[in-house]
């Protein structure tokens, strides 16, 4: 085997290998995405109900992902779950902002929504949100609709 | 009848601790490669060759291969989704399917067959006829010598063709799902960068071949070294090879994937 | 040092099988010394403890003064320098040429630079007459040519020991003469000292300078071939002159033949 042609093919192998790394991780993936921790800053928010909130999850602001659901935690003394986020620090929010838990169309993954309020002071790092809307849960949804409706039958009987 | 009995306990005994002494010899024999690994990388001349036996002729099957796996992909996401109406999603299936599961794994398993018995083959064969012998009576180690460079050129070459198989496989899913089938590229994209994480699924996919890489290349070079020299001990190592690194790879992927993709 | 080889009181046992009991010979320097004996008598294997490949379970083999057990992975290795060894079938490395194979050494061992290697490669192969076939590959050699480029490789390093095992074996009549010449006319140009391990009785006693007989694992003769010649002892006889029936017998034992065929009484 010729030494040229052998070292030709295997530098067009491993350029190739590496290309197609690259392919994955820059078109397939959402390498763009991925924060470092130096660029956020950590924020609290405690919630009644998370629903399926997981850690990793996307927090978005106007339908544009600003940050991370980091941590998950049960408060044991307030009974509240206490979700931690990472937000990149290009974006501030005011203090006042309310964070709500939604899901991504009808049957998808929750994530945290950010509603900027109108305070002039930004939440800083180790802060929290005070203003916190709880996940919707199906069965809680659907036992309101089924007792909204006992009620009128209730009524429309009197 | 107890004789009966004892000799069957007894021999299960006996290949019990039988198969415990050949891992143990294999360990042995890989700990032997890794630290006698200072030729391969002095002469690192000897593993560009090995990366090229290794890799760059399992070219072809992985790149064809990923190529139909990524269209069956496209293809079948495609029926079992649209009837859910989500028929947008066939690339995020594609793309996590090859870059968790379906990418290191198949590639390994090819690799396996290619390039591990063919490793396994030509050691059994230099053994047989006495090369190494020869190699050992002029004063070269051979398992630094011929053993090592096609270690490290197996574990360089695997997740390379792991993520070509991986790359190849999405443009096959592309090819049927978008400019086959009809479903809109800019959601196939989109939904797919939306959904594939890079540190998540494509470097603990990365890991994964790594780790395949690994003990497909030791498995293939213990069986050739620990061959029989005859005709039918080199055949018999060959199947062992293709099989025994079939079921570790299998075996290990249950395992890293328990690891890596608990809760996510 | 008279004797570059001394095997005293040697055993050897693969597992629980004894090859070797109680070997005792010695090769003096400069000599061509042959070992001959039947398949399996365990030549081969006194070969590979000259080697150091094997360690004698008891007795000691010195090979120019050093105790081959003694000696470590780095020792061995360092001896294993001095010796030279041409394997049965030749053993080439079948993905390089025959120029490679003789060069192979050079390669791992020494600095010298590609063009000296090439000269010294080229006088190799031209010592045993393979010049021309410098660059075929070992599956483009007859076995007479494989066997010689081997011969060259074995002795690239100019060693101080050269062992063959079977180099005779499977020659034709031309090959086997040149083998013949080109051991002995090695072994003296060099100044080297030769152990050949054979059982190609008429060959060896042609070109060697001593013999030794080994039957069942223990030497039972040894001499000048002259001595062998003329050598009334039966085995030695026997295995000179290829008789069929002797102290190794012609019929493996078992049961006698009449009573196998169920002739009664017989």
């Amino acid at each position: 085997m010729d030494r040229s042609i052998l070292d030709l093919w295997v530098g067009v192998f491993v350029a190739a290998g590496i290309a197609a790394l690259l392919i994955l991780a820059l078109k397939v993936g959402n390498a763009s995405e991925t924060f470092n921790v130096g660029d956020t800053y950590r924020v609290t928010a405690d919630f009644d109900n998370i629903g399926g909130l997981k850690p990793r999850a996307p927090v978005k602001s106007a339908g544009v992902v600003v940050g991370r659901v980091d941590q998950i935690q049960f408060d044991n003394e307030r009974f509240r779950a206490r979700v931690t986020m990472n937000i990149d620090k290009r974006y501030q929010f005011p203090q006042d902002s309310s964070v709500s838990i939604l899901t991504s169309g009808l049957l998808g993954e929750q994530y945290v929504g950010v509603e900027a309020g109108g305070d002039s002071q930004n939440v800083k790092d180790g802060g929290a949100f005070k203003l916190t809307q709880s996940a919707v849960v199906l069965e809680k949804l659907i036992g309101q609709f089924l007792y909204s409706k006992a009620a009128e039958g209730g009524d429309a009987k009197k | 009848m107890l004789d009966r009995a004892t000799g069957a306990l007894r021999r299960l005994g006996r290949q019990c601790i039988g198969a415990i002494w050949r891992l143990g010899y294999a360990s042995r024999f890989f700990a032997a490669v890794l630290m006698r690994s200072g030729t391969s990388f002095r002469r690192f001349r000897l593993v560009i060759k090995e990366i090229y036996f290794a890799g760059v002729l399992s070219l072809i099957i992985i790149i064809v291969s990923g190529l139909f796996v990524g269209m069956v992909l496209g293809l079948q996401g495609y029926e079992t989704l649209q009837r859910y109406g989500s028929a947008e999603a066939v690339g995020t299936l594609v793309a996590l399917s090859l870059t968790r599961e379906l990418g290191p794994v198949v590639a390994a398993l090819l690799f396996a067959s290619r390039a591990g018995s063919a490793m396994t083959a030509e050691i059994g064969l230099m053994k047989a006829t006495e090369q190494i012998s020869a190699m050992e009576m002029m004063a070269v180690d051979p398992i630094a010598r011929v053993v090592g460079p096609r270690f490290w050129g197996g574990l360089i070459s695997m997740p390379l063709l792991a993520a070509m198989f991986s790359a190849v496989g999405v443009f096959g899913g592309y090819l049927i799902a978008v400019v086959l089938i009809g479903v809109d590229a800019g959601a196939f994209w989109s939904q797919m960068q939306a959904s594939v994480d890079l540190r998540n699924d494509i470097v603990n996919g990365v890991i994964k071949s790594v780790v395949f890489g690994v003990t497909v290349t030791a498995i293939a070079l213990f069986e050739g070294y620990d061959a029989p020299p005859t005709a039918e001990g080199v055949s018999r190592a060959t199947t062992r090879t293709v099989v025994t690194s079939s079921l570790a790879i299998l075996g290990l992927d249950f395992v890293l994937t328990a690891f890596m993709f608990r809760g996510a | 040092m008279e004797n570059l080889v001394e095997i005293k009181d040697v055993s050897f046992a693969y597992e629980v099988r004894p090859v070797l009991k109680g070997i005792n010979l010695t090769v003096p320097r400069g000599k061509v010394v042959s070992i001959m004996g039947l398949s399996g008598c365990g030549k081969t294997t006194l070969l590979r403890l000259i080697g150091g490949s094997l360690k004698p379970t008891r007795g000691e083999v010195r090979v120019a003064g050093q105790a081959t057990h003694e000696l470590d992975r780095e020792g061995l290795y360092a001896l294993r320098r001095k010796m030279g060894m041409l394997f049965q079938f030749g053993a080439l490395f079948t993905d390089m040429s025959a120029f490679d194979n003789v060069a192979f050494q050079m390669r791992e061992h020494t600095d010298l630079p590609e063009s000296m290697i090439r000269d010294l490669v080229l006088m190799k192969l031209d010592a045993v007459g393979l010049r021309g076939a410098q660059h075929m590959m070992p599956s483009e050699l007859s076995g007479g040519m494989a066997r010689r480029v081997a011969l060259a490789r074995a002795v690239a390093l100019d060693p101080m020991l050269i062992m063959y095992d079977e180099p005779f074996a499977g020659l034709d009549p031309i090959s086997l003469s040149v083998i013949g010449d080109l051991i002995r006319h090695l072994n003296d140009a060099l100044g080297a000292t030769s152990i050949v391990v054979t059982h190609d009785v008429q060959e060896s006693l042609k070109i060697v300078d001593y013999v030794y007989f080994m039957s069942e694992g223990v030497v039972v003769t040894h001499g000048t071939p002259d001595d062998i010649r003329k050598s009334d002892a039966p085995f030695v006889h026997q295995f000179v002159w290829g008789e069929m029936d002797g102290p190794v017998p012609f019929h493996y034992p078992g049961t006698g033949l009449a009573r196998a065929l169920g002739v009664p009484h017989a």
